[in-house]
């Protein structure tokens, strides 16, 4: 299941830039790679992409440009927005990536756009990082209407928008948020409108094609323009900045890699950009959008379709299959921190459960990790050393999300205990660690596993957000289903997830039985 | 006869709220301690303060010949028994493993463990069928029962109730309180029990101990509160016992 989604920037800010961080299945693959040193000898370059269908496309073109070179190379697809390749790259995790000019300037060294070529050659260079020229085309921002609506109404340039300020907006959650976005653009023409949604961005096309929403944020390659019969409105105040197509390196890559990259510069224009992108994301298959660019090229051998499929190994997956790796994955990751936050989560519940400014400062903790939106929390996890875009960080995610219902549930669960039978615990001269095993947490024994039970089903919906960090589970055809506005998709994963939940809620009932004392449950 | 029990000037106060002025008491072994007065008279206070649920703001407390503190509380609890109005039996065990609790912790071998349970079951008219269930199963009177069983399976030096049957109906507290007298009686145990029932002081007290406002008000017999009234409040006491039950 790809996911041809255009759109070209992750953009920094960080929860924005999670709504387009990869799920490719072959990413779990790509997370322990991670951990590899990537530099020893005959170890292949490692290209990287962002989680979309152009970027999938040139990352791919890349690969094979090294191959057809002789230097092994490796495409890690779909590994999320610009924070996390760019780090990436700046970490060593891979050698080279595509960006844009525009994304270089106003994301990464935040300078003015108005920096020459060489400036910014010289910014990166700075950093340890090499840039090819310009690969041709120019994937800029652009703002799109239908494109009846717009002849009816006589618009052609944004300017244009002026008169018609009950038109309604909807524009992706990144364009809102950037130093290039809307606020500036909105200033700039001085755009009467004030009826703005945030949209995702494959949504968004079905929303301007119902008309729920009259103009949106799109990329001037993106194949969606000609496919919904769609305009793209002059930009003419020139507003939005070059955002031509360059390759990222870092400058420590063998120099016959570097040569090889460079030979892609100047080669691919607008024209033949929306065709690869329409390729891609009609066939589904980002190797074959790749061999369209080889196609009249000389000295460029066609790989044969096997060897092509390397990497897609999971086109061919039959449902079940993918089903049980979502299903399986995604119990390990709700299992997992799930164990977690019970082992971390009793004995804070037991601290909490006394009281005193240590119980309710682990309470307040507790209650507030819950309040974190969880993309926010995996938003504020990713940029951590430690865990980056890994399962670690879903886990961890999900660990804290799992904690406040087990801590709250277990200090609850003490503190109902009647005194009565607390003093009679201790007048019987039990020790503390007798009193607590053998008469306290057997007794709040229904409070903490319906904690626990709190925790798993929790965790199983929340889990479903671990794809957005490529850790894959049954988020992945939830996510791709968003992205490709396909609802069979979405329900692919998330009916498995309710059918997950409610048999992980049967499970506890079943668990209270052998757990909860007899006694108890009298 | 010589005191199992001395308390030395032991009070306690809650914030402004004097729970036990300073106070000497004695148990005598082998008696039955009625300590006896309106609700928050300190009764229970004193009883707690002995088996040191509580810390004492001043004065000792001694066990025999040791002092009571939080060094020697825990091998010294093994040696007293408590029982509750509400029998403070755990929901989550059955009757047997409440009463072989402790038995069990210190290391009693099982044959010893049943041996003594049997007795306990004849001593206390515990049919032995109910062992195996649960509190909630087990009727008010036959919680009591078993909450006895509990406090006397290590042979206590001291057994302390705590209005014991203040919980029950009248016809099984008047065959508990036989049931009692006559343990009580066979064991030779000492006994300091609370409660707010004057009928109850009569008959289970050898020593009765009156007390009013955190302190002693006055103790002895039975007779002597009737007789010799100590002040205005202990006549007022006796007398509205026989009208009215105080709560």
């Amino acid at each position: 299941m790809n996911l041809p989604r255009q759109s070209r920037s992750g953009g920094l800010l960080a929860a924005a830039g999670l709504r387009r961080l990869g799920s490719r299945p072959s990413f779990f693959l790509g997370i322990l790679l991670l951990f590899v040193p990537t530099s020893g000898f005959g170890s292949p370059v490692i290209i990287g992409s962002k989680k979309f269908t152009e970027s999938y496309v040139l990352g791919e073109i890349a690969k094979r440009t090294l191959t057809n070179a002789g230097i092994p190379a490796e495409h890690r697809q779909g590994m999320g927005g610009t924070i996390i390749l760019w780090q990436a790259l700046r970490g060593g995790q891979i050698d080279a990536y595509p960006e844009y000019i525009g994304t270089i300037t106003q994301e990464i060294l935040k300078t003015d756009d108005a920096s020459s070529l060489e400036e910014i050659c010289a910014s990166l260079g700075k950093l340890g990082v090499g840039m090819t020229d310009p690969l041709g085309f120019n994937n800029t921002y652009a703002l799109v209407m239908r494109r009846s609506e717009a002849q009816q109404l006589g618009i052609r340039t944004i300017s244009n928008l002026r008169n018609h300020p009950s038109l309604k907006i909807g524009l992706t959650h990144e364009f809102l948020d950037r130093q290039d976005g809307w606020r500036p653009l909105r200033e700039r023409y001085a755009l009467p409108q004030r009826n703005v949604i945030g949209i995702d961005h494959a949504l968004g096309y079905s929303a301007l094609a119902n008309g729920s929403i009259d103009v949106k944020d799109a990329y001037s390659t993106d194949a969606k323009i000609g496919q919904n019969d769609l305009v793209v409105l002059k930009d003419d105040l020139q507003f939005f900045p070059k955002y031509e197509a360059v390759f990222l390196f870092r400058s420590s890559l063998r120099p016959d890699a570097i040569a090889a990259l460079r030979r892609l510069e100047a080669t691919l224009d607008e024209e033949r950009m929306i065709r690869l992108n329409a390729e891609a994301e009609r066939t589904k298959n980002y190797t074959r959008a790749a061999n369209l660019y080889f196609e009249g090229r000389d000295g460029a051998p066609r790989l044969s379709d096997a060897a092509a499929r390397g990497p897609y190994q999971n086109i061919g997956e039959s449902f079940p299959h993918k089903l049980g790796r979502w299903t399986s994955r995604h119990l390990q990751l709700a299992g997992f921190s799930l164990l977690l936050s019970v082992i971390v989560g009793i004995p804070l519940g037991i601290i909490a459960s006394r009281g005193g400014p240590v119980g309710h400062g682990i309470l307040g903790f507790a209650s507030i990790v819950q309040t974190i939106p969880s993309l926010a929390l995996l938003a504020l996890l990713v940029p951590v050393p430690f865990f980056g875009i890994s399962a670690r960080t879903a886990i961890a995610a999900l660990f804290l999300y799992g904690l406040l219902p087990i801590v709250r549930n277990t200090a609850s669960g003490l503190q109902d205990i009647p005194r009565s039978l607390r003093e009679s615990a201790v007048a019987l001269g039990l020790s503390p660690m007798a009193r607590l095993w053998e008469i306290y947490l057997p007794m709040a024994s229904r409070s903490i596993l319906s904690g626990i039970k709190t925790s798993a089903v929790i965790n199983i919906g929340t889990a479903t957000l671990a794809a957005l960090i490529g850790a894959g589970g049954l988020g992945e055809p939830i996510l791709s289903g968003l992205n490709l506005n396909d609802h069979v998709t979405i329900l692919q994963g998330a009916i498995p997830a309710a059918v997950l939940a409610l048999l992980v809620q049967w499970f506890f009932d079943l668990l209270d039985r052998v757990l909860i004392p007899k006694g108890l449950r009298l | 006869m010589s005191a199992l029990v001395k308390l030395a000037d032991v009070s306690k106060r809650y914030a402004d709220v004097v729970a036990l002025q300073p106070t000497n008491l004695s148990i005598e072994r082998g008696k039955t301690t009625v300590l006896i007065g309106p609700s928050g008279c300190g009764k229970s206070t004193l009883l707690r303060l002995i088996i040191r649920l509580i810390e004492p703001d001043s004065g000792r407390i001694d066990f025999g010949r040791e002092p009571i503190n939080s060094d020697s509380i825990d091998s010294l609890r093994r040696r007293i028994g408590y029982v509750i109005q509400e029998g403070g039996l755990f929901p989550h065990l059955t009757a047997r493993a409440n009463v072989l609790l402790m038995a069990r912790h210190v290391g009693i071998s099982h044959e010893e463990m049943q041996k003594r349970l049997l007795e306990l079951c004849e001593l206390t008219r515990f049919s032995g069928s109910l062992l195996s269930r649960y509190p909630v199963e087990l009727s008010g009177g036959q919680r009591q029962r078993v909450s006895l069983m509990r406090a006397l399976m290590l042979a206590p030096e001291l057994l302390l109730l705590d209005e014991p049957l203040g919980a029950l109906d009248p016809l099984v507290r008047a065959s508990l309180q036989k049931d009692l007298k006559e343990i009580f009686a066979r064991l030779s145990q000492t006994v300091l029990f609370v409660t707010h029932d004057l009928a109850e002081a009569i008959y289970f007290g050898d020593q009765v101990v009156l007390m009013n406002e955190g302190r002693v008000v006055q103790k002895g017999t039975v007779a002597d509160l009737r007789d010799k009234p100590a002040n205005v409040f202990v006549s007022e006491f006796i007398n509205a016992q026989q009208g009215l039950d105080p709560i």
